[in-house]
């Protein structure tokens, strides 16, 4: 299966999307090179602004900008959101500005840079803020659709890309604040985000070898979370799975627990980095240090369902 | 009365309804925003163009501020005088539904311009605002008022940096040097060096004024044309508290209300 870094797909969407609108302008703090943005600024050096590395001015200067009828994407690091998190939630999200974060580089697919790069709370930081919508998409294709739905929605938006080249599958209907149905099952549902879609389509293939029937959703937008598919799925197959790169505390898997809760369920098992910061390594091997291989997701799955 | 005489009727008006609101609400920043009421007076009845109370959504409008949103008594107080809403909503100041949040909300009080209270933001924001109307083609001009508290915020650097790279010529940053701040002065907390030499360093074009609670000075100042290329900076040596005795050059009068009795007298002070 062909594969790419959805970083890059974050690139490409950005000079395809900004071909249409020329209201969009991109920022960056001296990492442009690697979040992909210097696509962008190579079709459109006038709209394009280095703020330099100081990622609080830039999502700050985003937000001015905003005010003057522009729709600003800012990139950095998905592991920045924290140095500027006092900036997106002040400056941007409590006056419902219009400004979008496309961060890369999260997760610990990142690899080599180690735990002090590897953003495994952004989710849970965005979520949290009101006013944001938060995609995670899981291949180049969403990765097209939320950078548009993006210039779309009127204010901020946070949309989580990574390094690690990843499979593009067929393109599939999207629906912002809408799950996506990927494989079908009765036994089990492993609720996902992101690229480690792939290993969890893995899973369900082991699962199956093993004659559990597990369903797989993905979810590319996090927040507004598709609480009746989560609730549709739970109802059918009784046994839940999260699975996140990401931790397991208030990502995707406290959104479904919310959805969920008091709704039938048998067992709830979020699957992610158990509270734990990352280290360096290369990407496929920390995937199994933190137990996110398609084998290991579903050994915990079946170990947890009794077959 | 001439245009001064109009300017500093304005600004006892303005100091009056600082007094008013706060007392009022029992709560909010008296200290710094009687030191910076004068600039925004000049600013809101003088300097700034297209400000209009019945379309302050017009687009060329000239854009303000409250970098340090604290002191949103002084721009509310500003916003009333300039006729943007009435008295009466000095009532909900600080309380439930209230247009005057506790500090700036643009989604609540018209005439504000950017929602500040995080000590830092608001320059940076000023910056992004003359930066995206450089880009749009919209002639306004961006004036952001800063404290010197506020200034020891590492944004505020990172600010500058980005406003000198950008040359942005249709920026002013004001600088409400009133020397004081929540725990002492800013010697005493954290010294700001020589933020003249400073400011210069970091590519501005700076203009110090003597008396920044001084109606003519701070006029002198803002009408001076910009320099081509450059972000400007105006240093305004203020006094805390300026126009009510007892709160004047006072540490303590940072954030908190005057009683009754004390209102009394600073209403008294501050009449027409």
């Amino acid at each position: 299966m062909e594969k790419k870094a959805i970083r890059v797909a974050y690139g490409e969407a950005l000079v395809k999307v900004g071909a249409e609108n020329e209201k969009i302008v991109v920022l960056d703090a001296d990492l442009a090179a690697a979040t992909m943005t210097n696509a962008f600024k190579k079709e459109y050096p006038g709209r394009f602004y280095d703020c330099g590395i100081a990622e609080a001015d830039m999502v700050d200067i985003a937000a001015g900008m905003s005010t003057m009828g522009l729709i600003p994407f800012c990139s950095t690091f998905a592991v920045f959101a924290g140095r500027c998190y006092d900036q997106i939630r002040n400056g941007v999200c409590y006056p419902n500005f219009n400004v979008k974060f496309g961060f890369s580089h999260a997760g610990i697919t990142l690899g080599e840079d180690g735990g002090s790069h590897q953003a495994i709370e952004d989710l849970a930081l965005m979520r949290v803020l009101p006013n944001m919508t938060v995609f995670a998409p899981s291949d180049a294709n969403e990765v097209y659709q939320c950078v548009k739905a993006a210039a779309e929605i009127e204010g901020p938006v946070y949309i989580r890309t990574a390094r690690l080249p990843s499979p593009i599958y067929d393109p599939r209907p999207f629906t912002v604040g809408k799950g996506t149905v990927i494989k079908d099952g009765t036994d089990c549902v492993l609720f996902t985000c992101g690229i480690i879609l792939e290993h969890v389509l893995d899973a369900a293939d082991k699962l199956k070898e093993k004659g559990i029937d597990a369903a797989v959703v993905s979810f590319h937008t996090i927040k507004p979370f598709d609480d009746q598919l989560a609730l549709e799925y739970t109802a059918k197959c009784k046994h839940v799975f999260t699975v996140e790169e990401h931790s397991v505390i208030g990502g995707l898997g406290d959104a479904v627990a919310s959805a969920i809760i008091g709704h039938g369920v048998q067992t709830f098992t979020k699957i992610g980095i158990q509270d734990v910061f990352g280290q360096s390594g290369k990407p496929a091997d920390l995937l199994k240090e933190y137990g996110l291989t398609g084998p290991q997701i579903a050994e915990t799955i079946a170990a947890k369902i009794g077959k | 009365m001439d245009n001064i005489q109009a300017l500093q009727l304005h600004a006892r008006h303005v100091r009056q309804n600082i007094i008013k609101m706060v007392s009022k609400a029992g709560a909010g920043h008296p200290g710094g925003s009687l030191s910076c009421t004068d600039a925004l007076v000049a600013l809101y009845f003088d300097v700034m163009k297209n400000i209009d109370p019945k379309d302050d959504k017009n687009p060329n409008r000239d854009r303000f501020v409250l970098s340090k949103g604290h002191a949103a008594p002084a721009l509310y107080g500003t916003l009333c005088e300039r006729g943007y809403f009435g008295e009466k909503e000095f009532d909900l100041f600080r309380q439930l539904h209230g247009i005057l949040q506790g500090h700036p909300d643009i989604k609540k009080c018209p005439g504000v311009d950017a929602s500040t209270g995080s000590l830092g933001q608001g320059i940076s924001i000023a910056v992004g605002m003359a930066l995206g109307a450089r880009h749009t083609g919209n002639p306004c001009h961006v004036y952001t008022i800063i404290g010197d508290g506020e200034s020891q915020e590492g944004l505020v650097w990172e600010a500058s940096m980005a406003a000198a790279h950008y040359h942005l010529d249709n920026l002013t940053v004001i600088l409400d040097h009133n020397g004081m701040q929540i725990d002492g002065t800013n010697d005493e907390v954290m010294s700001l060096g020589d933020i003249h030499a400073k400011a210069e360093a970091f590519g501005y074009d700076v203009i110090e004024v003597a008396d920044g609670n001084d109606m003519q000075q701070v006029l002198d100042a803002l009408h001076t044309p910009p320099k081509a290329g450059k972000p400007r900076y105006i240093i305004l040596n203020t006094l805390k508290g300026k126009g009510v005795s007892f709160m004047e050059g006072q540490v303590g009068w940072h954030g908190k209300a005057p009683n009754a009795e004390q209102a009394a007298q600073a209403l008294k002070e501050l009449e027409d």
